[in-house]
């Protein structure tokens, strides 16, 4: 037993996703390489090399990588699958692009979105969007995987000392190209790894009250989340949405905001440790999972709470 | 142009499912079933393309009990043209169903395919990528906007950290997200005119797919409830709570 994780890096950085999939991977048991490609890897294979629990990363540099296309990636991965019991991905979009190509390359079924490793070959993972946890057994020769990772804490990113060397694999072309990204600039702690989370939803009304979200979270250190509503209303960009069709999150502190607290955005942030809901409806569902209420109008609590932290 | 739509029957997204006593799965037994949500999406995208003339003729396809033809009926409601339903009883894989797809694409020859990202159900988020690993054609997962034209797709994506916009060759696989479009209502003439459209029905053996059975379901559970906790009467009773009882400030 062998395991492979296909890593996301940044600006030679491994991302949390990542560092999540290690731990995942230690519960598997068996020995984890990193598998690291992009246009240059150098920062990004030795930041690999220095994670806890890694044995060895194998890299592949080339100007094609420079966007992760799952095209270019997924046959490099079906290539060196032969050698392994077991392919993780982080749950990231990264992941969810890329593992399931890996998979069908590999003619294996994949296991999406583990939150627990019972044995190596038997997972749980959360279906209808949280509202039950299934426990799944694989019996494909190699299991492709993608790990929540708000269900297992980062990997330390040093500690490690793993060899590096080149991927003995063959790079193939692919009929896709990069146009443009349009990343949304922050100088705000990043959703999946904030300790404190304040998230909007409908209620903060517009795009111009959103800010004294951003107030609150600027003041607390914390990052900003959304409501579906609120992002399909226009008050913030689509990569802020937490819910089960957005990002996971799970941190110390989770402060919902104007938010009636659908299904569908509680399968997101129930797993944070204290939830604290303000909303001026008191019968508003959020209060059902929320350790602390607070009913009233946000737009006097909100200013009020910064005032005095 | 033609448009392959594989489209899901599933729990309705307002109902909330139960597991069973025995935990064996959850409880579906007189649930309210609709279309998948991403995948009505999908619908509506390919009767769009073909509203401006992009597109000429949308197949949708769904796998599954004789069930699916209300969701395939739907579809065509929409605007789909035609269905090719997959009868079977089995629990299908995505894998199954990326290659069932991938079969009746042989016959087909689609030069695109619109599917969700995921259905709300499995929340396996896997098809969509699979098929077009099968197909060897790229693929667009997470869509917020696409575009068509001389025989490539522009699509922008959501990710991460904000959108990311990729033009690829068709024939390609396109994965809707939730803000790609809002599906129009169907209307009682279309649902009328849908019942009329052909409808072919194929087993999984006359495929030729044997189905993968490699990830066994050993039982369901509640997740862990969270317990209400209390209200507060003041933003000073909350910051107290926060600093003194949950210590998270």
């Amino acid at each position: 037993m062998k395991t492979l994780i296909i890593a996301e890096h940044e600006q030679g950085v491994i991302k949390n996703a990542t560092l999540s999939a290690v731990t995942a991977a230690r519960a598997i048991g068996a020995p984890i390489d990193l598998l690291v490609v992009g246009a240059d890897v150098t920062a990004a294979s030795q930041a690999a090399a220095q994670v806890d629990g890694v044995s060895a990363v194998y890299t592949l540099a080339d100007a094609a990588l420079a966007y992760p296309f799952a095209e270019l990636i997924a046959p490099i991965a079906h290539q060196l699958a032969q050698g392994y019991s077991h392919i993780l991905v982080g749950a990231s979009t990264f992941g969810k692009d890329l593992a399931p190509r890996v998979a069908a390359l590999c003619g294996v079924n994949q296991i999406s979105d583990i939150v627990a490793v019972v044995d190596a070959d038997t997972f749980k993972r959360p279906i209808y969007a949280g509202n039950a946890i299934a426990t799944v057994k694989s019996s494909d020769p190699v299991k492709v995987i993608t790990v929540r990772g708000t269900a297992f804490a980062a990997a330390a990113a040093t500690g490690g000392a793993a060899s590096v060397s080149p991927a003995d694999v063959q790079l193939g072309s692919a009929k896709v190209r990069f146009v443009r990204a349009d990343v949304t600039e922050s100088d705000r702690p990043e959703l999946d790894s904030a300790e404190i989370v304040v998230s909007g939803g409908r209620g903060v009304g517009s795009k111009e009250d959103f800010v004294k979200v951003f107030e609150l979270a600027d003041k607390l250190g914390a990052a900003v989340g959304a409501s579906r509503a609120a992002v399909d209303s226009g008050f913030v960009p689509n990569d802020m949405q937490v819910g089960q069709t957005g990002k996971m999150v799970a941190p110390k502190l989770y402060i919902a905001v104007g938010i009636s607290g659908a299904i569908q955005h509680i399968a997101g942030m129930k797993e944070s440790s204290v939830i604290v809901a303000i909303n001026k409806d008191e019968e508003a569902p959020i209060f059902n999972v929320a350790d602390y209420g607070l009913v009233g109008d946000l737009h006097t609590i909100l200013p009020e709470l910064v005032s005095k932290l | 142009m033609k448009a392959i739509v594989a489209v899901k029957r599933v729990i309705d997204y307002n109902v909330k499912v139960r597991v069973k006593a025995d935990k064996s799965d959850v409880d579906l037994a007189n649930t309210k079933m609709s279309i998948n949500p991403f995948c009505e999406i999908a619908v509506e995208e390919a009767v769009r393309l073909k509203e401006a003339g992009t597109l000429s003729e949308i197949v949708v396809v769904s796998i599954g009990p004789k069930a699916v033809q209300e969701q395939m009926r739907y579809a065509m409601a929409l605007g789909a043209d035609r269905g090719i339903q997959v009868e079977t009883e089995a629990s299908v894989s995505s894998l199954d169903v990326a290659r069932l797809l991938a079969k009746i694409n042989v016959q087909e020859q689609a030069d695109l395919f619109i599917l969700g990202k995921q259905a709300i159900d499995s929340d396996n988020n896997q098809t969509g990528q699979m098929l077009a690993a099968l197909l060897d054609v790229p693929q667009a997962t997470f869509a917020s906007e696409v575009k068509i034209a001389a025989g490539k797709a522009e699509v922008t994506r959501e990710v991460d950290g904000g959108l990311v916009t990729l033009e690829m060759d068709l024939p390609a696989v396109i994965t809707t997200d939730l803000r790609l479009n809002e599906p129009r209502f169907a209307a009682l003439p279309k649902i009328m005119q849908a019942k009329r459209k052909p409808l072919e029905v194929k087993t999984v053996e006359e495929l030729g797919v044997e189905l993968s059975g490699s990830v066994e379901l050993l039982g369901v559970e509640p997740p862990a409830e969270r317990q209400a906790g209390i209200k507060v009467g003041s933003v000073d009773e909350l910051l107290d709570k926060l600093r003194n009882e949950a210590q998270v400030l």
